[in-house]
């Protein structure tokens, strides 16, 4: 028995607002199409991200064809591998990455998670995701357009991304590209003000913002940095937009091309790159902190034991937000710029390890003598620990000045992002969904089909990555067609390319595997119960499993704890659902 | 009569005083803000996101035209009008901003009378500020007429720095769609109130909820930021 000290009390306040009415659909289409639940919404973000992400792992292994065996594939050319690059690099960030983490685990998890019976505003939701999907199309148009999607990087640096040397420059690819960002943007908008008052304003009765579980505290600071962040990205790409169609110069500097000087003059490029990294850099967070946050709660799940630290993991989430609002332009040390702003970068950017590193201890400490049970999320958060502690310290060298400017723009560079930003959140999202899946479909997915998914995907993801780290710091080039015989590719760093390839191929193959498991598992998974993995936090504790519209049925769940009442010494189980009230104070909530 | 939330003191919790009351105030349960109600703060959030986006569009304008090497066009010339015999410079712009500030006067009165149920003054305010709004987009609409007869564009001008044109259609018609946008929005509401909407407790055609006149006020404060951005636009486009 703990004994805890009198001042928390177990008493929770009265309901301040009355219960919502909820939008009842009458037929087929407003219940499964056109749908304001919030849980249906998330599906259709999530199936239609994991779709488009498909494309993108298709146009990765095309990539590496290229690389691995040049000259054997004639339907890759230069244009085509460039338009490869950007459409593999600019879906995963924004529109499978983004949109899977806050449109689609925002979207389940927070009203489930905080009590609450759906979003704040179930319309605008609807309206984000069909924006969202008008988004995808017009982006998917792309390469169905004359000239093809645009080949200008994912980063889309002016002023080669609207000439006519670079694929799509001067037909649609540049113009769909930039339309379908700035939907996403306006359809993001809609969705991340619901899901910011939402957690603000929405929450159960006793569900304070100190009782949060992470996954809720890591999607929320997100969303408050997407809001602030995506307005540069709309504006840098209504300029862009503007340069391209109306010939205007906002980034265009007078140029000649082609033996041609063209209209445009007096513009600054470098204006465009601070417009997109002061997205960029806080875009990264918003694909890592909800991961950040999902983790924590999978580890403590799956270790049966409270996180460590909790105060300390929802201070680092918000500190590590805030502090990437102030070093975008580490991804700009060669751009020319006065050393000092180098110098003021480069310690904000080394400042973040701290905060990070904070969060990694604690994980850590939270497996630490923990009950860890190997469960396929447990596996996942695992790999995500590794790869991402791996990829934060490739990212010591590329944030200091005189290390990076070497390093800048080898495959160094996408080593290193590919483990902390590619590798390692999409590891939290695959745990996830083994996580939640059972919630979402009442099903199990197969374990033997998840186990080999994984295993092949954490192992493939090293064998992939860990080599281009050596091409990198031998001065492989990135984003280069070929490289034939030449100083930087011996014919050693070839066979490595070729390795390289071959383990892509055999991880995207896992990922069918994991894709066939999804549907299979709908049908013939293993019943999982309401709450299969005995997790604390209340969506585990809905009346009905996959949980109604409306979520909890006739009454509101009421809060007597935090999210992390695991092994607590007197209780009679291994855990305390978060609404379980709290007469004999048994809680470890006080360690905090 | 501000109904906008039904708040229910608790008694029972006890509450610390200084800095801690101050945390946990933040941090207590179901609504961070008491008082404030879903629609408002989303509508504040919003505003702040859209801060970010005029914020960086007059950075980018202040950017091109601090880093320009051919003149910038003398503002207080370009935006002058040939009255009575004699220039007058920013006659125009006076006038739409005070046009404008006008509008939010007419604005807060409409959320007063919201308040106070007064449906038929409230409407009636609302439409007034409406008509500001308009004329004010209309007057934008004859200042671009000028500009473009005298050969400006955005990709030109007889002046100098082509940005100018940039910017100025670019900024300026931002903030013009935002004013429109408001003008449309501004006759829904006053429609509904006009109605009764709000007292009747008719259901929204799209969402399907019911309204009250707190939605005058989440207007209100869209209209304020519309003024407040063009204040900043003033400053930094016409005075400079």
């Amino acid at each position: 028995m703990v004994n805890i000290p009198s001042s928390i009390d177990d008493t929770v306040p009265a309901a301040e607002v009355e219960d919502v009415e909820l939008y009842h659909p009458h037929s087929w289409w407003t219940t499964y199409v056109f749908s304001q639940d919030a849980k249906v919404i998330a599906i259709q973000y999530s199936m239609t991200a994991l779709a488009i992400g498909l494309v993108a792992l298709v146009l990765s292994w095309l990539m590496r064809l290229q690389l691995g065996f040049p000259g054997y594939f004639s339907f890759i050319d230069a244009e085509r591998y460039y338009q490869f690059i950007t459409m593999h690099g600019m879906i995963m960030v924004i529109y499978l990455l983004t949109a899977l983490f806050l449109g689609g685990f925002g979207n389940y998890l927070i009203p489930l998670m905080l009590g609450a019976r759906d979003m704040v505003f179930p319309y605008a939701n609807m309206l984000s995701y069909w924006l969202y999907l008008l988004a995808v199309l017009v982006l998917v148009a792309g390469f169905f357009a004359p000239g093809g999607p645009t080949g200008a990087g994912w980063t889309l640096y002016p002023p080669q991304a609207v000439l006519s040397g670079t694929p799509g420059g001067q037909d649609w690819g540049i113009i769909l590209m930039l339309t379908s960002l700035i939907l996403f943007i306006i359809g993001f908008t809609m969705g991340g003000l619901n899901y910011v008052v939402t957690v603000l304003q929405g929450r159960a009765r006793g569900m304070t913002l100190m009782r949060m579980p992470l996954t809720i505290w890591g999607i929320f600071t997100a969303t408050v940095m997407a809001l602030l962040a995506f307005p540069a990205l709309f504006v840098a790409s209504v300029m862009m937009l503007f340069d391209r169609l109306l010939g205007t110069s906002f980034f265009m500097p007078a140029i000649v091309e082609m033996g041609e000087q063209l209209q445009h003059g007096g513009g600054s490029p470098i204006l465009f790159q601070h417009l997109f990294w002061f997205f960029g850099h806080p875009e990264v967070y918003i694909v890592a902190l909800p991961a950040f946050g999902i983790v924590s709660d999978l580890i403590s799940t799956h270790a049966r034991k409270n996180i460590f630290g909790y105060r300390m993991m929802v201070w680092a989430i918000v500190i590590i937000g805030a502090l990437s609002f102030i070093v975008w332009a580490h991804h700009m040390y060669v751009s020319g710029m006065n050393p000092n702003f180098g110098f003021f970068f480069a310690t904000t950017t080394l400042i973040i390890a701290v905060p990070t590193a904070i969060k990694v201890y604690n994980w850590v400490l939270t497996l630490w003598r923990g009950d860890i049970h190997l469960t396929i999320p447990m596996l996942f958060a695992l790999g995500f620990i590794v790869t991402f502690v791996n990829g934060g310290l490739t990212g010591l060298f590329l944030g200091n000045v005189v290390v990076d400017v070497p390093l800048s723009d080898t495959m160094f560079v996408v080593a290193h992002f590919h483990m902390v930003m590619g590798v390692a959140p999409i590891m939290v999202i695959f745990g996830a969904i083994y996580h939640w899946y059972p919630k979402i479909t009442g099903r199990m997915l197969n374990d033997v089909m998840g186990r080999i998914h994984f295993w092949v995907t954490f192992l493939g993801a090293y064998l992939i990555f860990f080599p281009m780290h050596y091409l990198g710091l031998l001065g492989a080039p990135r984003r280069y067609y070929e490289l034939g015989e030449s100083a930087v590719n011996p014919p050693s760093a070839h066979d490595l390319n070729v390795f390289i390839t071959l383990m892509a191929l055999t991880v995207g193959a896992a990922q069918m595997l994991f894709l066939f498991n999804l549907f299979w598992s709908l049908r013939n998974g293993k019943e999982a119960g309401g709450n299969p993995w005995r997790a604390t936090t209340l969506e585990w504790q809905t009346p009905t499993t996959p949980p109604p519209h409306g979520n909890w049925g006739k009454d509101l769940p009421v809060v007597y704890r935090w999210a992390y009442d695991y092994s607590v010494p007197g209780a009679p189980e291994d855990f305390i659902p978060q609404n379980q009230p709290n007469p004999d104070r048994i809680s470890r909530e006080h360690i905090s | 009569m501000h109904e906008s939330a039904k708040t229910t003191p608790s008694p029972t919790l006890p509450r610390p005083s200084g800095l801690s009351g101050f945390a946990s105030d933040w941090a207590s349960d179901q609504r961070t803000f008491k008082n404030v109600s879903w629609g408002k703060a989303m509508m504040w959030i919003f505003l702040l996101s859209d801060t970010f986006i005029f914020g960086c569009f007059l950075l980018a304008y202040m950017t091109a035209r601090m880093s320009t090497t051919v003149p910038w066009p003398n503002p207080s010339e370009v935006f002058a009008l040939h009255i009575g015999g004699q220039d007058v410079p920013l006659i125009l712009i006076a006038i739409m901003t005070f046009v404008l500030i006008s509008s939010s006067g007419t604005m807060a009165m409409a959320v007063n009378y919201g308040y106070r149920r007064d449906r038929r003054k409230t409407a009636a305010l609302m439409l007034l500020t409406a008509l500001f709004g308009a004329t004010f987009v209309g007057m934008q609409a004859f200042e671009w007429t000028k500009l473009i007869s005298e050969g400006v564009r955005p990709w030109e001008n007889p002046w100098g720095a082509p940005q100018f044109g940039s910017t100025f259609f670019m900024i300026t018609g931002f903030h013009g769609t935002h004013v429109t946008i408001g003008v449309i929005f501004l006759l829904i509401i006053a429609r509904k109130v006009w109605r009764g909407d709000f007292d009747t407790e008719r259901r929204g055609f799209f969402t399907s909820r019911k309204g009250n006149y707190e939605i005058v006020e989440i207007t209100g404060l869209y209209w304020h930021f519309v003024d407040l951005v063009w204040v900043f636009i003033f400053a930094f486009f016409y005075l400079w």
